[in-house]
């Protein structure tokens, strides 16, 4: 069996992906070391790590590591606490249960976009957003959820986007199960509380470990949503690293400062991503 | 020359050698089998006669012709899988024709032989169907015909009946047996069972941790086993081997013939028994009733173990005591090495 | 679940049906929207006599088919293309595997892994440059690559699902490589084909960080339009949800049909 076959087949995938992983790169590592506005394109001086140190010393820029970590925590506690319930509650048959299961993967689908306006006015609008609606038939004051609470606001729209995710994979992980584990230590004198605890939660271990991962690294660069919804604002208040990243380069124009923020990012996505690769490299054979 | 040749086959994985040096001639029309516990190598040899691996050493020739580096594709053989291996995309008629249209055959040509093939294997009313709608024995019955339908060379089977029932496959060997007779076909059967070896094979290829024990017709190798592993892979139950010094009243009945840091061997038909005091004393451990045949398993002198057959009924149990009776032309010598002591034999 | 009480099978299917249809009502209140007229939206009515007039004012204003059909454009193609690349190196990485076949797997996934905002920057000044901001190209080369390592992995799953017997007795049976291909793993592999592909369709659909930053008027894509809708002037809620209903209807309902290998290609098999 000749070589050349094989990796004449592989080039032009490893060919692209890698220029695509090192192109971006490299430019943005020698942009994040010059001077580079979009608006005075041609004068590129060497700045050294001046670039780093005024993207730190931001006044957004800690606020905006705390709002990412921030909306990362809730969104996965959320997600997947919420998502093994579901998961255990759908997993045994019951009437309509392929119905239920279409039902509650479908938020996942909605483009981001749509996802965010959905809830930004059809839903969280104080005055004829259907939540307003509810607080109103209780008699409470509607809430102005994305002037009020704006990164709670994001995180609702986060959480109910990557629920059915979480559920997905619970449910799949679920009917990996072995039941005639189930079987003997019901038999052995455990009760349901005890079947979860010792059984059923080891084994959703693997995969609540996939599911944080991936949302971790999905999530640590949520954009579309902050950008249609509330633009990063109140002042700050709902800005991430990510859109943070975006308003200096495209909104400040100042590439070289987004450049030392994106590697900043870059370098975060990379810890996480490390832990995955590990685990998904376990599974690969 | 024979009509497949192996010469010094050698087959290494990695730093494992599994094939340490076969040579094998075997002729056209034959029927053999490769027999031998797992991990000997059996599967493996089929399989590089196949060219589905490549040997690290050693030359293949099949009917004069070198195939040692020949594609699989190109060597002739056909080979029924241990799982079938069927299309499952294709109809039987498709499966079992698939080889002939890639030879680019005449389409009436290939109807023609595919139908008689089924009709042989009683899959004519299958033909339309598919794999997933067939039975663990059509499906093996498929297997056979698309291997049927090439005229191939040679046939390969690699441990066919392993996934049926035990009725089933007691069946399918006699279905086996039936074919070789019709077709004439050189054939060359991997199995661990050694019933199959012994009831399909011309000649049998004992194999042992990548080498030949010994090959020669089934009887040849219950009767006269090279070595103590052939004596007791071959023959069921086991054959009886002790310790030449185990049992004194051996030395007794063997006389000279004994080797004095070896063993004896006497297949369990040869061991009688009979009323307490008619011959060595020994406790029965164990009665197995098969209904055709009874197995006594008893223990005799210091602790040691005899299988008796018979094809009588018995009423012996457990704690009983017996006198045991060898019938000492069966006898069977080993050295300490294992190997068959013929002349101590032949000088009986 | 023999320590239950008679009553849970019923407790069960009350909460199940509750709680989905909760999570879903938004979508379910986003249909109906869009058969509203703008009043009949703010009043937000249950019931009310359904209208299409939503879905023509969004057209007329908004140029929707034109959105629609970038969005369209950009998925097919980069989709397309991506199977082009992705088969041949799944393939080979499949059959023809070597010691370094999982390490460039493991390497393919991780450059999905790093943020997309890592490489705005540069790839926005590649764009601005090269004249190609605004421009379906260049959207259809970035959803490509984005979603490249996904295609090679799901590929790679599904070509490394054919029994190896089979391939076996096809090769004994006379098989040249090609005919290897044609004849035994194309059959058998068209299904996990066939959902790669509508996954990738499905994450060029609604992909929205990359049609935000790099399109405009003239190559924009449906997530861009109704991102428009963000702060818009007068009534729009009818108008609003009919543009995401026909946005997002297709998608979910491919959704549907794609569940298991989303599961495997989105965690990258490492939930079975």
């Amino acid at each position: 069996m000749s070589r050349f076959l094989p990796r004449a087949l592989m080039a032009p995938a490893i060919g692209t992906l890698f220029l695509w992983m090192i192109v971006p790169l490299v430019l943005t590592i020698w942009f994040s070391l010059i001077h580079y506005d979009l608006n005075q394109p041609g004068e590129h001086a060497f700045t050294g790590l001046e670039n780093f140190r005024y993207f730190i010393t931001d006044p957004d820029f800690w606020p905006s590591v705390l709002h990412t970590i921030e909306l990362l925590g809730s969104v996965i506690v959320v997600t997947v606490v919420f998502g093994v319930g579901l998961a255990l509650l759908v997993n045994e048959p019951f009437p309509g249960q392929g119905i239920v299961r279409v039902l509650l993967i479908s938020p996942f689908f909605v483009m981001p976009t749509v996802n965010a306006l959905l809830w930004k006015h059809m839903m969280m609008n104080p005055v004829y957003g259907v939540l307003g609606h509810v607080w109103k038939f209780f008699g409470a004051t509607p809430i102005d959820w994305m002037t009020d609470l704006p990164l709670i606001s994001v995180i609702v729209i986060l959480s109910w986007q990557w629920l059915p995710f979480a559920c997905l994979i619970f449910i799949t992980s679920l009917q990996s199960l072995d039941r005639e584990q189930m079987e003997a230590a019901r038999m052995d004198g455990a009760n349901a509380l005890h079947q979860f605890w010792y059984l059923t939660l080891p084994h959703l271990g693997r995969s609540i470990a996939v599911v944080v991962m991936i949302e971790m690294i999905f999530l640590m660069s949520v954009f579309a949503e902050i950008f249609t919804t509330t633009s990063g604002g109140p002042g700050n208040e709902s800005t991430n690293l990510s859109f943070l990243i975006y308003k200096q380069a495209l909104m400040s124009f100042d590439v070289g400062v987004a450049s030392a923020g994106a590697l900043f990012a870059v370098v975060l996505a990379n810890i996480a991503a490390v832990f995955l690769i590990r685990m998904v490299g376990k599974n690969l054979d | 020359m024979a009509f497949l040749q192996l010469k010094g086959i050698v087959k290494e994985f990695g730093p494992v050698r599994t094939i340490k040096g076969i040579d094998l001639e075997i002729n056209k029309g034959e029927f053999i089998v490769f027999v031998g516990p797992s991990g000997c190598g059996k599967s493996t040899l089929l399989r590089l006669i196949a060219g589905l691996e490549s040997t690290t050493a050693g030359s293949l020739s099949l009917d004069g012709r070198d195939i040692t580096d020949v594609p699989s594709s190109k060597r002739d053989l056909a080979m029924v899988f241990q799982s079938y291996a069927l299309y499952p995309h294709m109809t039987v008629f498709d499966n079992m024709s698939f080889a002939l249209k890639l030879a680019k055959v005449d389409v009436a040509v290939r109807k023609e032989k595919v139908e008689r093939a089924a009709k042989i294997l009683n899959l004519t009313q299958y033909l339309q169907r598919t794999p997933k709608e067939l039975s663990g024995g059509q499906r093996q019955r498929v297997a056979i015909g698309r291997a049927i339908v090439r005229a191939p060379k040679v046939f390969l089977f690699d441990e066919p009946l392993s996934n049926l029932d035990a009725a089933l496959r007691g069946q399918t060997r006699v279905e086996i047996a039936n074919l070789h007779r019709d077709l004439g076909a050189t054939t060359i059967y991997v199995t661990h069972d050694q019933i199959e070896a012994m009831t399909l094979a011309d000649r049998v290829v004992v194999l042992r941790d990548g080498l030949i024990e010994q090959v020669g017709a089934p009887l040849e190798l219950y009767d006269r086993p090279a070595n103590q592993f052939v004596a007791q892979f071959i023959g069921t139950p086991q054959m009886n081997v002790l310790p030449a010094a185990a049992l004194p009243e051996l030395t007794r009945i063997a006389g000279a013939r004994l080797p004095a840091d070896g063993s004896v061997g006497v297949r369990p038909e040869f061991v009688r028994i009979g009323r307490a005091g008619e011959g060595i004393a020994g406790k029965v451990e164990l009665v197995e009733s098969l209904g055709s045949d009874t197995l006594i398993h008893t223990r005799v002198g210091a602790n040691v173990p005899l299988i008796s057959r018979q094809s009588d009924r018995t009423t012996l149990k457990l704690g009983d005591t017996v006198g045991v009776q060898i019938d000492p032309a069966a006898l069977l010598y080993f050295d300490k090495q294992g190997r068959a002591l013929r002349d101590m034999q032949q000088a009986a | 679940m023999s320590s239950k009480p008679v009553a849970f099978p019923y407790v069960r299917t009350f909460f199940a049906w509750a709680i989905s249809l909760l999570l879903f009502f938004p979508l379910f209140w986003l249909g109906i929207t869009s058969f509203k007229t703008e009043s009949q939206a703010i009043a937000g009515d249950l019931f009310f006599s359904p209208t299409l007039e939503s879905f023509v004012e969004v057209q007329a204003r908004s140029d929707y088919l034109h959105y629609a059909w970038n969005s369209l454009v950009t998925s097919v193609v980069s989709t397309i293309l991506g199977l082009l690349i992705a088969a041949p190196a799944a393939y080979s990485m499949a059959f023809f595997r070597t010691k370094k076949t999982r390490d460039i797997l493991m390497w393919m996934l991780s450059t999905k892994m790093m943020p997309a905002v890592g490489a705005l920057v540069p790839v926005y000044v590649m764009a601005q440059t090269t004249g190609m901001l605004d421009s379906i190209p260049a959207l259809v080369i970035v959803f490509t690559l984005s979603n490249l390592p996904i295609m090679v992995w799901m590929l790679y799953s599904a070509f490394k699902e054919v029994p190896n017997d089979i391939l076996e007795a096809v090769r004994l049976d006379g098989a040249t490589v090609w005919d290897e291909f044609r004849h035994a793993i194309l059959p058998l592999t068209m299904g996990g084909i066939a959902s790669t592909g509508l996954l990738c369709l499905v994450l060029s659909w609604n992909e929205a960080f990359w049609s935000l930053n790099l399109t405009a008027a003239h190559a924009g894509t449906l997530a861009a339009l109704i991102a428009q809708y963000s702060s818009p002037e007068g009534l729009f809620w009818a108008k609003l949800s009919a543009a995401s209903l026909l946005a997002i209807a297709p998608i979910i309902v491919f959704g549907w049909f794609s569940q298991k290998q989303l599961v495997q290609g989105l965690t990258f098999g490492a939930v079975k």
